[in-house]
């Protein structure tokens, strides 16, 4: 046996094993991934592992968030900004049935999350015993891969397997379950980081035959099209993007997820696909002749009716997952293999083109839906406030250097419309899921792991008091966020239904709201409220200019809907300006 | 649309605990049925190997085939129509002792079905089947005239006619 072993493993065999507890190796294996800060909530099943992280306080920081959702939401807006695998830790039962929100956001939104939950000892499993729940069957539809562990021995290598397998290919949500006597038992400790899984190939190699008949329909197009997804920001293949779309010229839209991937400002972006995206690339997927999707997955938010859509295209689809090949929409062209590492072979099969006649069209449906739409969202003539002249203000002020993390509705589609983005990794939102409450926390994680960076979360009045205790959080760890809330007084978007597909019949839409500058207030944050135009830069200003954490509450009005609006069932191309 | 037919799915996972439930959440998911499921040992040691038979139409197959192999304990999953593999499911019969002696003609039913009489004892006596369905089906009819105590039939177990490029694919690994 001794001959087979490679050097790398002799040297870790050589290395010297110290007796520790389950606990403490949590901790040291936390460490050994680099994981400066996890944001969680203890109780009885998980409290080893607290009193270790008590003794490690100076190397590893905890964030104790106000709920366990928050938790996951903050280690998913930390991962979001900065690539790296976010980690959140609860107690047993209630403690980790409370994370599967944020497990299944992060499983629908591939972000890299480590969740570690404490379980009843291992003698009581299966014998409901106090707050004990099968954490590991109720996540295992929206995890990546979750295992439990009974025996301390154990833990290294499960903790290894479960950074590797967040972070590596479509990254995802990992959970490890961990009984209290495994966090008890002592065992020899060692660690040594997952290199790979037998089982799992994460990374499928690309395949130059395909490249090249991509690039083949590619040099042939005449009404070429790009739509790029969160694939091109997972793999940092935001320059080799912007290289083949500018040598080729072809005009580039996105989905929310791949937001901020590429300027908002660049001549070949043309905006979001989807439900409330931009009009121009919506129409004219219905007319391209060639349509690249890079690193998104045809999610029926963005495809509109399947049946009537880009039938007259051919598609190339790169993609690094190979079951969302042909999955809803059948490919031409398949390029499996990591983003960066596909563009990269991709540019020099490209021939060198501008499609101007064709980027034209675009401009002008631009045209058509800044005179309908957009002009009225940024710049009201009506007495009310909008909330797109919210984001034209933030825009203006933080010169598309901010961070947006948007929760789910009205205000996250304008947010997604309207934000400016100069840096990648800058739009955080609750893509697949449609998490309300998502915002809040995920801020609060964006901010710490990116601190240099302002971090601007845009809520509704709805899903800030889903979350609205991550305000302790915030008071707490000094966490400067700044915090805007575009209130309605209504869940907007379910309204905007109401209004135009269900006559008008507001069933518990309307909200009777607090007073959010004052609940502001009862946690030590700074807060305003804004109700007049007039008002609205100086306390934009304010919020921008404040170095700590700041609450700014937009009273906008009350009716407005978000349009264009491709209504579900309709094809893209039937996409509404009003 | 596309027909729907039996396909054999076969998948070479590791051996963990739990890797069940996950795959049959997958089907679950779908609102797919699952007709059968078995779990065994394959022919590499410490990989596991589940076969189970759906009805469904290919491209359904295909695109379940695809989230099957996504999971990270999943080495390789394949699909397979009923020609291209060797397949057979195993029933046991368990029946009155008295009805071998008084009806002699279910001497004769198991003769012809090739069935095998695994055990008699005075109360009763289990006879044991393998087959295809349809001839697991015609004898539980044969017998079922003369009363059932108890019937048990398995889930498909099937090998491809084709090899199954699995052991090449973990050596690589190895190495």
């Amino acid at each position: 046996m001794e001959e087979t072993l490679s050097v790398k493993q002799k040297k870790y065999l050589e290395q010297p094993k110290e007796r520790i507890s389950g606990s403490e190796a949590i901790v040291r294996c936390l460490l050994g991934e680099g994981v400066d800060v996890l944001y969680g909530y203890p109780g009885g099943a998980i409290m080893p592992v607290y009193d270790e992280l008590y003794k490690y306080q100076d190397k590893i920081h905890h964030v104790l968030t106000r709920h366990e959702q928050g938790a996951t939401h903050s280690a998913q807006g930390y991962a979001r900004i900065s690539g790296k695998v976010g980690v959140a830790m609860a107690t047993s039962g209630p403690g980790a049935t409370n994370l599967i929100t944020g497990i299944a956001d992060a499983q629908i939104d591939s972000t890299p999350i480590v969740c570690i939950t404490g379980q009843v000892p291992s003698h009581l499993l299966g014998s409901d015993a106090f707050q004990e729940t099968d954490i590991v069957g109720i996540s295992t539809p929206v995890t990546k891969w979750n295992h439990q562990i009974t025996k301390a021995s154990e833990i290294p290598e499960v903790i290894a397997k479960a950074f590797y397998i967040a972070k590596s290919g479509r990254p995802g949500p990992v959970l490890i379950d961990i009984t209290k006597d495994a966090q008890f038992e002592e065992f020899d400790f060692q660690y040594k980081k997952c290199e790979g899984i037998r089982s799992y190939n994460p990374v499928p190699t690309v395949e130059d035959s395909k490249l090249k008949e991509a690039a083949e329909l590619i040099n042939s197009a005449k009404k070429p099209m790009i739509v790029w997804g969160q694939g091109v920001i997972l793999g940092k293949a935001e320059e080799e993007l912007k290289a083949v779309i500018e040598k080729a010229g072809i005009p580039s839209a996105w989905t929310i997820m791949g937001a901020s991937a590429i300027s908002t400002s660049h001549p070949l972006n043309i905006g979001m696909v989807g439900m409330h995206g931009n009009y121009a690339p919506n129409v004219l997927t219905n007319e391209c002749d060639v349509l690249i999707a890079i690193g998104m997955r045809f999610d029926d938010r963005v495809t509109g009716k399947l049946d009537e859509y880009a039938k007259q295209a051919k598609v190339i689809h790169f993609e690094i997952d190979p079951a969302e090949i042909d999955k809803n929409v059948k490919t031409d062209v398949a390029v499996l293999g990591d983003s960066k590492e596909s563009l990269t072979k991709l540019l020099p099969l490209l021939n060198a083109n501008s499609h101007s006649e064709w980027l034209q069209k675009f401009k002008n449906l631009y045209a058509i839906e800044f005179d309908k739409v957009i002009k009225n969202d940024l710049h009201p003539t009506k007495e009310g406030l909008t909330m797109g002249e919210v984001l034209n203000e933030i825009n203006t002020q933080s010169k598309g250097e901010a961070a947006i993390v948007s929760d789910v509705g009205q205000h996250q589609m304008i947010a997604c419309r309207y934000a400016e983005f100069n840096t990648s990794k800058s739009n955080i939102t609750s893509g697949g899921l449609g998490t309300m409450g998502f915002a809040l926390p995920a801020a609060i994680g964006a901010k710490m792991a990116a601190p240099d960076r302002e971090v601007v979360a845009i809520i509704g009045d709805g899903g800030y008091q889903m979350t609205i205790q991550e305000l302790g959080t915030i008071f707490q760890t000094k966490v400067p966020v700044k915090i805007v809330v575009l209130n309605n007084d209504f869940l907007g978007m379910v309204r905007q239904w109401q209004q135009l597909f269900f006559d008008k019949r507001y069933a518990s839409t309307e909200l009777v709201n607090p007073d959010f500058v004052a609940i502001a207030k009862g946690y030590y944050v700074n807060a305003k409220r804004v109700t007049k135009r007039e008002e609205l830069a100086s306390a934009v200003e304010e919020m921008m200019k404040s170095k700590d954490a700041y609450f700014l509450e937009v009273c906008v009005e009350k009716e407005d809907n978000v349009f264009p609006m491709v209504p579900s069932g309709a094809s893209v191309s039937d996409i509404r300006l009003e | 649309m596309e027909e729907k037919e039996l396909f054999t799915v076969s998948i070479y996972t590791e051996n963990n605990i739990g890797l069940l439930n996950r795959i049959s959440a997958i089907f679950q998911r779908r609102h797919i049925n699952i007709e059968s499921l078995n779990t065994s040992a394959s022919e590499i040691e410490g990989v596991s190997r589940f076969t189970i038979l759906v009805n469904m139409t290919e491209n359904q197959v295909k695109k379940i085939i695809g989230q099957i192999e996504k999971q990270v304990e999943v080495i390789k999953a394949y699909y397979h129509t009923d020609e291209d593999t060797i397949y057979q499911e195993s029933c046991l019969f368990k029946v009155k002792s008295d009805l071998l002696f008084e009806e002699r003609q279910i001497q004769n039913i198991i003769k012809d079905s090739n069935a095998r009489i695994v055990t008699v004892n005075k109360e009763f006596f289990v006879i044991e089947k393998s087959g295809r369905r349809n001839e697991i089906e015609l004898l539980h009819r044969e017998l079922s005239v003369f009363g059932i105590m108890q019937f048990v039939r398995s889930g498909r177990i099937a090998v491809t006619k084709d090899e199954m490029k699995i052991t090449e694919m973990l050596a690589a690994f190895n190495n």
